[in-house]
């Protein structure tokens, strides 16, 4: 191991890490607002809207992000439809995490008992009281543990990103290593900075975990 | 309507070099599936021990492989073989290990899920109807945990199909692989090929998993509803 | 009877109620007046838990209505959660807030519905915590309660409503027997208070000893109403004989 290429190196696979986070981020925020809108219209079966979201989630979940990154970067545009490199790639995320997060999100709402809901109606609530005070609450700690795995995977998913040549840890190990052959140390900073990013991301779920099980639970 | 580049995959053998690829894609998980099958299992059983140190080591392999990305364990094995063995690594050969490495934890995980579901009345209820450790095991557990790991690993299976997409990324010539290949040679006659080929692999792939998560959406609801 | 003269609060009018094809109730009609306590018993899938709930309305009808104080009680949203507010119901398997504390679950609707002030609530739910003997409870959550506990605190979470009659389906259905007193001891309590009441119970001695009025349900049916005395010293119809008697032959076949 050389450490000062190590040193060298370094800024460069920060540059990367901040391109990984920056897409990451942004796709999945979206994919947690997708996944809300299609759980709710699945979860309360609006017709036309609810097929549609069917087929988007089951299309989503059931290809690769790789694959789909290709055809949002290569084949669009051959029907006139261009995107950015970095636009497509947190599209792809969003799109696909969306379709991930809509099944979290629906089995959660699914999980809330109808009797719940008519004993909130008993005391008096109208319906937008139960949904806000009742159902959702109740909705999103079931929804955490998975929530959070989802979390892990697209962040973990961010990986691919080089294959539309965004210039991401992935691109830089593979561009270092293929021009000056410093394999071990591209390769331990490639582990370490990935490290970087999903270790804290990982401990916050678990502690997030904790938090909602606590509320449900009492200990 | 714009010249979507879909008459490039009926021009010679282009679907069936496709589909050679999408067999070689195959051909890696199932043979990846196999090991996580074969070594997951032993291993989610030995990590019901309560052993401290079977459960130090076995939380850590968990962790690395909950953590890393599929992609950055490839290149560890593509080029990490190459620089501290010597070895020149066939890159599907990489891919298998790869992913059996990747699927084996995840199984066991599934496996260990699954025995430390079952209530323990289970296990007394039996011995209390004079049945032996064996046929307590075969009898009542066995079924049981089968009937909650049957459609979790089924869905293992799918994952494990989509993530070997990325094995084009170390150069095995797999069915994207062999799409780019399509659609460079048809550059000129076909600019649009890219549009047709990159669609019909997204088809291709949905074809693949689909029914296989079907399957087991439908195996969970009917098993796990008692 | 001299109830009859207090004013009417409920009444289920000619009501007919079908799942799919099956009538659950069939032209049942039921009136509750201020003060009294109406016992429903009779066999399960009888359909007495569905009175309630229609009293209650969470369940559609299809022939029949339900007027509160004289006002129809219908589909229209605003009016249903009013009258909501005025009927309480606790059931049989608690149903408290998973994700809000003891306090937070008595709080909750008085505060979010009736928009009373929050001071003024929470000095009220502890006083009725405590009156069930669960103000130290206060501050955890439903899973860390007993049964009886939970049941105990969804009649408190009832009672904080301030309503003017309170419907209690199977409330100890679910209970450990031991803890079945504890829940009852509520009840008859704020049946010396002259709490209107209407209760389901399979607890024929508890029934007995609470009831101004029993009303014995068969197949959708009223069979048989009539007071405490007379429903179960005496009753008068042969199903209603029948039933009671069922009552006692299981409680000799569990001592045999």
């Amino acid at each position: 191991m050389n450490w000062e290429v190590i040193g060298s190196y370094l800024p460069l696979f920060w540059k990367a890490m901040l391109l990984t986070l920056r897409i990451g981020w942004i796709g999945i925020i979206f994919a947690i607002l997708i996944g809300i809108l299609c759980a709710i219209v699945r979860f309360y079966k609006i017709p036309v809207a609810s097929q549609i979201a069917g087929v988007y989630i089951e299309l989503f979940r059931n290809t690769p992000l790789l694959v789909q990154l290709f055809f949002l970067y290569f084949a669009l545009p051959r029907i006139g439809i261009p995107i950015r490199a970095d636009f497509c790639g947190a599209l792809g995320l969003a799109l696909l995490g969306g379709a991930y997060m809509a099944e979290t999100f629906r089995s959660g709402l699914e999980s809330v008992a109808k009797i719940q809901t008519e004993s909130a109606l008993s005391l008096g609530m109208n319906k937008s009281q139960v949904v806000t005070h009742i159902i959702f609450p109740q909705a999103f700690s079931v929804s955490v543990p998975s929530f959070v795995a989802n979390i892990i995977f697209l962040l973990k998913e961010t990986s691919v990103f080089s294959a539309i040549s965004l210039m991401d840890l992935m691109f830089t190990a593979k561009d270092l290593i293929g021009l000056y052959y410093k394999t071990t140390e591209c390769l331990t900073l490639l582990v370490v900075f990935y490290a970087l990013i999903l270790i804290p991301v990982s401990v916050l779920g678990d502690r997030l975990e904790r938090r909602v099980r606590h509320a449900e639970f009492g200990n | 309507m714009p010249n979507l580049g879909i008459e490039v995959l009926f021009k010679g053998s282009n679907m069936a070099r496709l589909l050679g690829g999408l067999w070689v894609s195959l051909r890696i998980s199932l043979i990846a599936v196999g090991f996580s099958i074969g070594l997951g299992i032993p291993l989610g059983i030995v990590m019901t021990s309560k052993s401290p140190v079977i459960k130090v080591i076995t939380r850590l392999y968990l962790e690395v492989v909950r953590i890393m990305p599929q992609m950055v364990l490839l290149f560890l094995v593509f080029f990490g073989t190459t620089r501290a063995f010597g070895w020149n690594l066939n890159a599907e050969v990489a891919s298998v290990i790869v992913f059996s490495f990747w699927g084996c934890a995840e199984m066991a995980d599934l496996v260990r899920g699954a025995f430390i579901s079952i209530p323990k009345h289970q296990y007394e209820s039996a011995k209390a109807l004079g049945m032996n450790s064996f046929l307590v095991f075969s009898v009542i557990i066995l079924p049981q945990t089968l009937r909650r790991l049957l459609p979790l690993s089924i869905n293992l299976v799918t994952r494990m199909i989509k993530t070997t997409s990325l094995v084009m990324m170390i150069g095995v010539v797999e069915v994207l692989k062999v799409g780019q290949q399509i659609i460079e040679a048809n550059r000129t006659s076909s600019p649009n090929a890219a549009f047709g080929v990159y669609g019909t692999v997204l088809l291709l792939y949905f074809i693949g998993c689909w029914p296989i998560s079907m399957l087991s959406k439908y195996l969970e609801k009917k098993w796990n509803k008692s | 009877m001299s109830v009859n003269k207090k004013e009417e609060i409920i009444r289920v009018d000619h009501i007919t109620k079908r799942y799919d094809e099956n009538s659950v109730l069939e032209d049942f009609s039921l009136s509750v007046y201020e003060g009294e306590v109406v016992v429903i018993v009779g066999p399960s899938g009888c359909g007495k838990s569905t009175i309630l709930r229609i009293m209650n309305g969470l369940e559609p009808i299809q022939k029949g209505e339900v007027t509160y104080r004289g006002e129809k009680v219908d589909g229209k949203l605003g009016s249903i959660t009013r009258i909501r507010e005025k009927v309480g119901m606790v059931f049989q398997s608690y149903e408290l807030f998973p994700h809000k504390t003891i306090l937070q679950n008595v709080m909750l609707s008085p505060v979010l519905v009736q928009k009373r002030d929050r001071k003024e609530v929470r000095e009220e739910a502890l006083q009725l915590l405590a009156r069930v003997g669960l103000l130290e409870k206060k501050d955890n959550y439903p899973r860390q309660l007993s049964g009886g506990q939970k049941q105990r605190v969804a009649i408190v979470r009832a009672l904080a409503m301030h309503p003017e009659v309170l419907l209690f389906d199977e409330v100890t259905a679910a209970l450990d027997p031991e803890m079945v007193r504890e829940v009852l001891d509520v009840l008859l309590s704020l049946a010396k208070e002259g709490k209107t009441m209407v209760i389901v119970t399979h607890e024929m001695s508890f029934a007995k000893a609470i009831a101004d009025r029993v009303i014995f349900l068969d197949g959708g049916h009223l069979e048989e109403e009539g007071t405490a005395t007379e429903f179960f010293e005496h009753p008068k119809t042969e199903r209603a004989k029948q039933f009671l008697n069922t009552f006692t032959y299981a409680k000799v076949e569990r001592e045999e």
